[in-house]
């Protein structure tokens, strides 16, 4: 009928390693994993988070995690392992300290996540779904991450490391492997796979506040905006409240400002200073008046641009 | 004078720490809150629904409507489900919208759980996603702390728990069906319909699962009114909403505007394709949307525009591929996805997209077979239809548009590895000499 060779449809893909029956779930565990199923209104909801406290603590579902969990939620070890193998962010064989994936859909693999794979394979002596012999990395071929706008993307204990390049990739191995700090580029210093996945079970590390708002690419459209003077919203934060060097005060909104709005907003729009302006915006907060903080809007809101204004097209490209 | 852009959900992207709840209420948030506890639940969701908001998952189906199928004879308790599993090859909205606005969406639930009367909400995240999912689960606790959930919030008597809830890798999972499989703790894989999730979802419940940025444009509505909202947008694709450019343009990111502008404003807002290249296609929606090209450069993107062009406004993510980019070598990631992300259940998308891949690999390889391009299309067509979601049909649609546009690219994968057709190199972000790409 064909001519080619078998290929398992999940080439990493088998059942829960029986063979490594080792496990360091104890009594503070299973008493974390009973209150994880408390938070929900049916607790075999609890699982997959249960299951990511599983892997923080044993390196991967071991087999204790699938009979404990199958213990505390009322259903068999057959229905935890169904669904741990379903999964891909569930191991089976221990992931690294550090879990480094390379994103090698479409547009990352495109923009330069094939070379980037080969390169951080070259560096750590392994192929992808491996993991290093001193259990220090492992890597990931992973899918899409939704940070398209920042590819190619590498993804390190699931934190984002942005537009990633092969020198930068060997530079971050050389600074874990020594133990140097290294930041995510928007978030907090990476630690481990492990902490990573116990705020996944849903264990608050305290790093919520660690990194920027917002990475670069996700304020291109709002620097646009406010280069021209361009807003959405008649309340009180225009964008040129936006942090962004980028962004120069605009004079004043050509568009009417709706009655109710407090004047204290127009007037400080056009503070120049790039540094935060909330201090000043801190009035128009709609505080107790529950009756109707809501503008209504007057004539001249921002308006759509229909089908009319594809007249400015500026230079095509 | 219009504004080409209307930073709404982005305006406070850039703002110190603005994912804190100081922040957000020294910008006016919660506002929408607030004058929607005035109003009956009702009210609500037919102000929603006058505002005529559709989803900006994909589907595109009207809001508010999706709120009144919620039964409220219905004496189990009702759900609202967020999904915010964003997985669709060139979305990339609500990852950064949670990160760096948490409360809009935590504003946005509350008002929409009001309205259909649902006292327990779920915010699903994807896994591989760990900064995102502490800002939203901390700004939780803050929405707590300061009456904004729990019980009698804002004391008007209104009850509400927010769960945050990560998943584990799987595109599939951002199928409403497969979602609520996956919060009660099962295998992804999507559910029959009927019943739909309204009547019978989470737990048999009625249930309403909405995307992060459908749920996180209900505040603005209820604070400036649905005749501002209808103001923007077109005509029947009212709003704005945040278009995720990525790939070869010059300046990639998250653009806001009204539904209806053109590609060619949207790129020429983002500084145009890379200097000295020039488009090849685009997808429109996510790579499950059929592709387009240099010649759709003036397609209106809205719901009906991109219909017209037989694609669809999708998730609104354009991934954007210049001269340089090898379209067979493209599909073929493409369809490696959906193949590596089929949940297997369902036949034709399972073992379809293994076929599509091994012929795509031989293509790219210039060792296809004569009729390989036709037998693509064929096995595409066997697919189509045939399952019970839509990601076969994802599957599907970039590869039969692919062909469509670059047939003879396909044609020449007979005899010419797609990687001396266009070299790699050249494609890539960073410098030639740096990627060492292998043939």
């Amino acid at each position: 009928m064909s001519d080619h060779e078998f290929e398992s449809f999940f080439p990493q893909s088998g059942s829960i390693d029986m063979q490594d029956q080792s496990s360091a779930i104890d009594q503070g565990v299973i008493d974390q994993l009973t209150a994880i199923a408390a938070r929900y209104p049916q607790k075999r909801s609890a699982l997959m988070p249960m299951l990511h406290l599983i892997q923080a603590v044993d390196g991967r579902v071991s087999p204790r995690g699938i009979a404990v969990c199958a213990d505390l939620l009322d259903i068999s070890e057959a229905q935890v392992s169904g669904v741990a193998t379903f999964y891909t962010m569930y191991r089976r064989r221990p992931a690294g300290k550090h879990h480094i994936g390379v994103c090698t859909t479409a547009l990352c693999a495109v923009m330069g996540g094939d070379a980037l794979l080969e390169r951080v394979e070259q560096k750590l002596g392994i192929s992808a779904e491996q993991t290093t012999a001193d259990g220090l990395f492992s890597l990931e071929r992973i899918e899409c991450n939704a940070a398209c706008d920042f590819a190619p993307i590498m993804m390190v204990n699931w934190e984002f490391m942005d537009n990633m390049t092969p020198a930068k990739a060997e530079q971050l191995i050389d600074d874990l492997t020594a133990g140097r700090p290294v930041a995510s580029t928007r978030g907090p210093q990476l630690t481990s796979w492990a902490d990573s996945e116990r705020v996944l079970a849903g264990f608050d590390d305290g790093q919520a506040n660690a990194g920027p708002s917002a990475g670069p690419a996700s304020l291109a459209g709002v620097q646009v905006a406010a280069q021209h003077g361009w807003t959405g919203v008649p309340g009180p934060i225009s964008p040129t409240d936006i942090e962004s060097a980028a962004a120069k005060p605009k004079a004043a909104t050509p568009k009417a400002q709706p009655d109710s709005a407090p004047p204290k907003a127009a007037a400080a729009k056009p503070a120049p200073q790039p540094a935060s302006v909330e201090a000043q915006q801190a009035t128009p907060e709609p505080k107790a008046e529950v009756a109707q903080p809501t503008p209504e809007p007057t004539t001249a809101v921002p308006k759509a641009r229909s089908a009319k204004s594809a007249k400015t097209p500026k230079e095509a490209k | 004078m219009t504004d080409q852009l209307t930073p709404v959900l982005t305006r406070n992207w850039g703002t110190e720490r603005s994912w804190m709840i100081d922040s957000y209420l020294n910008q006016g948030g919660y506002a929408g809150l607030k004058r929607a506890l005035t109003l009956t639940p009702e009210a609500v969701m037919n102000e929603v629904k006058d505002a005529q908001l559709r989803g900006r998952g994909g589907a595109g189906f009207p809001t508010g409507l999706k709120w009144s199928f919620v039964p409220q004879d219905n004496p189990n308790p009702k759900y609202l489900v967020v999904n915010g599993d964003e997985s669709e090859p060139g979305t990339c909205k609500d990852i950064p919208l949670m990160m760096a606005s948490p409360h809009t969406l935590i504003e946005g639930v509350i008002i929409s759980a009001y309205a259909i009367k649902a006292h327990t909400a779920f915010i699903y995240i994807r896994g591989e996603v760990v900064h995102p999912i502490r800002r939203v689960r901390q700004a939780v606790t803050e929405a707590y702390a300061n009456g904004l959930l729990g019980t009698n919030i804002l004391g008007s008597g209104y009850d509400l728990d927010i769960i945050v809830h990560s998943g584990a890798g799987a595109y599939i999972c951002g199928e409403e069906t497969a979602l609520l499989n996956s919060l009660e703790g099962r295998r992804g894989q999507p559910r029959l319909r009927p019943p739909f999730p309204a009547v019978a979802g989470l737990y048999a419940s009625p249930t309403v699962i909405n995307n992060v940025e459908s749920i996180a444009s209900v505040p603005s509505i209820l604070a400036y009114g649905k005749d501002w909202f209808t103001a923007m947008g077109s005509e029947k694709s009212k709003g704005f909403t945040i278009y995720s450019l990525s790939g070869h343009v010059h300046h990639p990111g998250q653009y806001e505007a009204p539904l209806g502008i053109t590609m060619r404003d949207l790129l020429a807002l983002a500084g145009g394709i890379r200097p000295g290249h020039e488009l090849k296609f685009f997808t429109p929606g996510g790579s499950s949307t059929p592709i387009l090209t240099a010649d759709d450069l003036d397609v209106v993107l809205d719901y009906e525009g991109l219909a017209a062009k037989g694609t669809m406004l999708g998730t609104k993510a354009m991934q954007v591929f210049d001269e340089t980019v090898s379209v067979v070598r493209t599909t073929k990631r493409w369809v490696e996805f959906y193949k590596h992300e089929s949940c297997g259940k369902c036949t034709p998308c399972r073992e379809g997209t293994w076929w599509l891949v091994q012929i795509l690999d031989r293509l790219e390889k210039g060792q296809g077979h004569p009729g390989d391009v036709d037998a693509l299309l064929t096995v595409c067509s066997t697919i189509s239809g045939k399952s019970f979601c839509t990601l076969a049909e994802g599957a599907v649609a970039c590869v039969t548009s692919a062909v469509q546009h670059f047939r003879s690219e396909f044609e020449a994968g007979l005899t010419t590895p797609a990687w001396e057709l266009l070299p790699y190199g050249a494609s890539s972000a960073f410098a030639q000499a740096d990627s060492e790409v292998a043939a």
